[in-house]
């Protein structure tokens, strides 16, 4: 295979770290708004309930989509950025 | 014309579409059987994923449980959502560089290893079994309501409609067929849902009417739903939950269950390049949030409209007489679904809840002597177009609809199992010197005998049918899901680690599982009750994959460290399944 040795550290690194800045917000919308944070949120009413529960609900969902999509374009464009796309 | 006519055409004519399918997209080779050549596009595969992926529990199920559940229920849709993630960003796009066509095959070369293949194997067979079971029931269930036919005959004909272009077609045959079937389910659940939405909240998109203002009342639409249920003795819908520990496990169990899951993985390994798998996972994302943003709002309003009919004026004291009760509860009572019984002999309907204080308190003082309405939760679904006085032909679309969230995800489980038994285990392992023609062969065999023993479990349930689902969520969960994982992120995790890992997070989980299920869910050979307060720290048994994967996680990293390192060509491997370039087709054999 023909990719030099920094460019595919480069590569993986930066992959690592978007994977890991995606996951906290993974974490934080879902398993921290949506439930443990919950109680806290309790003061900030929307639609006839809590912001804890609209994100249970659908905010988190919302943002998983966001998430993925943001995900696959950075990573589109780096593929292409340090020419290892297909 | 009647229902019964309508609700045939619509039937029909769906089934009819998946046949013409079927007749056009043959496949003749191994690699257009398996992953459908390789070629489709990723907006497509997103639909035919979320096909795959949305069974009958989450178009008929879903929304009962979440009405049933309230807030808990909310686990279901983040996690079912959420794996998605993790497939987008530590899975799908490596897999499809790998460009194989099993799941046990990436372990069984990631680590060098027949045995770590086969165990992936058994693993990925219980896990499909036990969630095919479901699927072919819930088929049943569709045909016997809506078409009048006996539940097995209905069995008998969905088999033998997947029977056609699961087997004619393989992957190439269900993507196509699942794309037509995506369409139908959505328009079947999103309609009834936006004539709900609009008589009770004035906005036609239910995600947003479930946070909007209730008409009529002046309140919010869940104000108005936690006032009425808090009146009649229940939790309310919104209220937060004390045990919070076990619902963010449940909750991980799901998303790194879904994650896990092989029929959802090999979706991935049709798209034609390494990007297409990231954006795929993304659109399959949002064809399933179509659904599962409306489905809590269908909770919410049917049940809110279930206890405003039985009690129009909103006084306690005067529900409505069973006499004077609404047709489509006629229609539902016949089927068992429904049901009620006068025990005060008032001829009036009471319904409340009759284990709670307030409710003991609200009998009390009106002289009820108990609950005298039951239903079935999935009515929600199933009733909604009636609910909402909908024509005719959106009961028939729900029938196809519920048909086809079924038959999608049972051809997609039964494609994952031929194909991991004709490839992995025949060609892999017994015969190895098989050729295309004879494996592909061998393919379609395997599938056909797999859809007979599916119809025949569907016919037979066994008594543990509705526990399994949770099986193979744990299974997926604590076996596959951690072998995937180091085996792309991890360059010193060997072939013992993998093997042993994967045992150790099966066994923990099983044994859990049983100690309060029954051992292999025989009935009276369960350790301790199952119940909250026997559960070890809370965690419920269908919340344990999560800590399975952990342990799983923990032994493979410990048994890797104390024995030797992975050779170089695989290093090399895995170095190759992190870039996309020189990626090629989805055929590197």
């Amino acid at each position: 295979m023909a990719i030099d040795k920094a460019t595919a550290e480069k590569y993986w690194s930066a992959n690592l770290r978007l994977i890991l800045g995606s996951l906290v917000v993974w974490t934080l919308v879902s398993f921290g708004f949506g439930i443990l944070l919950r109680p806290m949120l309790s003061g900030i009413a929307v639609g006839g309930s809590d912001l804890g529960f609209w994100f249970a609900q659908q905010g988190s969902i919302f943002s998983f989509i966001g998430l993925v999509f943001f995900y696959s374009w950075k990573m589109n464009k780096l593929d292409e950025e340090l020419g290892l796309q297909e | 014309m009647s229902q019964f006519t309508i609700n045939l055409l619509f039937v029909g004519a769906s089934f009819a579409l998946y046949f013409g399918i079927a007749i056009w997209a043959r496949a003749g080779s191994t690699k257009e059987f398996y992953v459908a050549g390789g070629g489709v596009p990723p907006v497509m595969n997103g639909m035919a994923t979320a096909a795959d992926w949305m069974s009958a529990a989450s178009f008929i199920s879903m929304a009962g449980l979440i009405a049933a559940t309230g807030y808990y229920g909310s686990s279901f849709l983040m996690g079912w959502t959420g794996g998605y993630v993790l497939l987008a960003m530590l899975l799908a796009p490596y897999l499809r560089k790998f460009g194989k066509f099993t799941v046990p095959e990436f372990i069984g070369d990631r680590f060098y290893s027949k045995t770590a293949r086969m165990v992936a194997v058994a693993c990925l067979i219980v896990a499909s079994v036990t969630y095919v079971i479901g699927q072919m029931a819930g088929a049943g269930i569709a045909f016997s309501r809506f078409l009048e036919v006996d539940k097995d005959t209905g069995l008998i004909i969905a088999s033998i409609v997947v029977f056609f272009y699961a087997v004619l077609g393989g992957m190439k045959g269900i993507t196509y067929t699942q794309v037509a079937q995506y369409c139908v389910l959505i328009v079947a659940y999103t309609i009834p849902a936006v004539f709900i939405s609009l008589e009770l909240t004035g906005n036609p998109l239910p995600a947003f009417g479930l946070f909007g203002d209730h008409a009529g009342s002046g309140m919010t639409l869940l104000g108005k739903l936690d006032q009425v249920v808090t009146d009649l003795g229940f939790t309310a819908h919104t209220a937060d939950i004390d045990n919070k520990l076990n619902m963010v496990l449940f909750t991980l169990t799901l998303m790194i269950g879904t994650a896990g899951l092989p029929h959802v993985i090999i979706r991935f390994f049709t798209v034609p390049k390494v990007a297409d798998a990231r954006w795929s996972a993304g659109w399959a994302l949002v064809f399933i949030a179509l659904l599962y943003t409306t489905a809590p709002a269908v909770a919410a309003m049917a049940r809110l409209n279930i206890y405003t009919t039985i009690y129009p004026t909103g006084d306690y004291t005067q529900p409505i007489s069973h006499a004077e009760r609404p047709e489509w509860m006629k229609n539902w009572e016949v089927t068992g679904l429904l049901k009620y019984e006068d025990k005060n002999g008032d001829g009036l309907i009471q319904t409340y809840n009759d284990k709670s204080e307030a409710g003991k308190a609200l009998a009390e003082q009106n002289g009820w002597k108990g609950n005298e309405f039951t239903y079935n939760r999935d009515i929600l679904v199933l009733a909604n177009p009636e609910i909402a006085q909908l024509p005719g032909w959106v009961i028939g679309l729900i029938a196809a609809g519920g048909l086809a969230a079924a038959l999608s995800t049972a051809a997609g489980l039964l494609l994952a199992i031929s194909s991991s038994i004709a490839h992995d285990l025949v060609k892999g392992s017994i015969n190895p010197d098989l050729s295309d023609k004879g494996e592909l062969m061998v393919a379609r065999i395997t599938m056909a005998v797999s859809i007979v023993v599916a119809t025949y479990l569907g016919m037979n349930p066994p008594g543990f049918a509705a526990q399994v689902v949770a099986l193979a969520f744990g299974i997926a969960a604590a076996s596959i899901f951690p072998a995937l994982m180091y085996g792309i992120f991890s360059k010193k995790v060997n072939d013992k680690g993998a093997v042993f890992g994967m045992l150790a997070g099966l066994i923990v989980t099983l044994v859990y599982i049983f100690m309060y299920k029954g051992w292999f869910f025989i009935p009276g050979t369960a350790n301790l009750p199952d119940n909250a307060a026997n559960w070890i720290m809370g965690i419920n048994p269908l919340s344990f994959g999560a800590i399975g994967a952990l342990v799983n996680f923990a032994v493979a990293f410990g048994v890797s460290s104390v024995t030797e390192e992975t050779p170089q060509e695989i290093q090399d491997l895995v170095e190759s399944v992190r870039y996309p370039k020189g990626a090629g087709d989805a055929v590197a054999h």
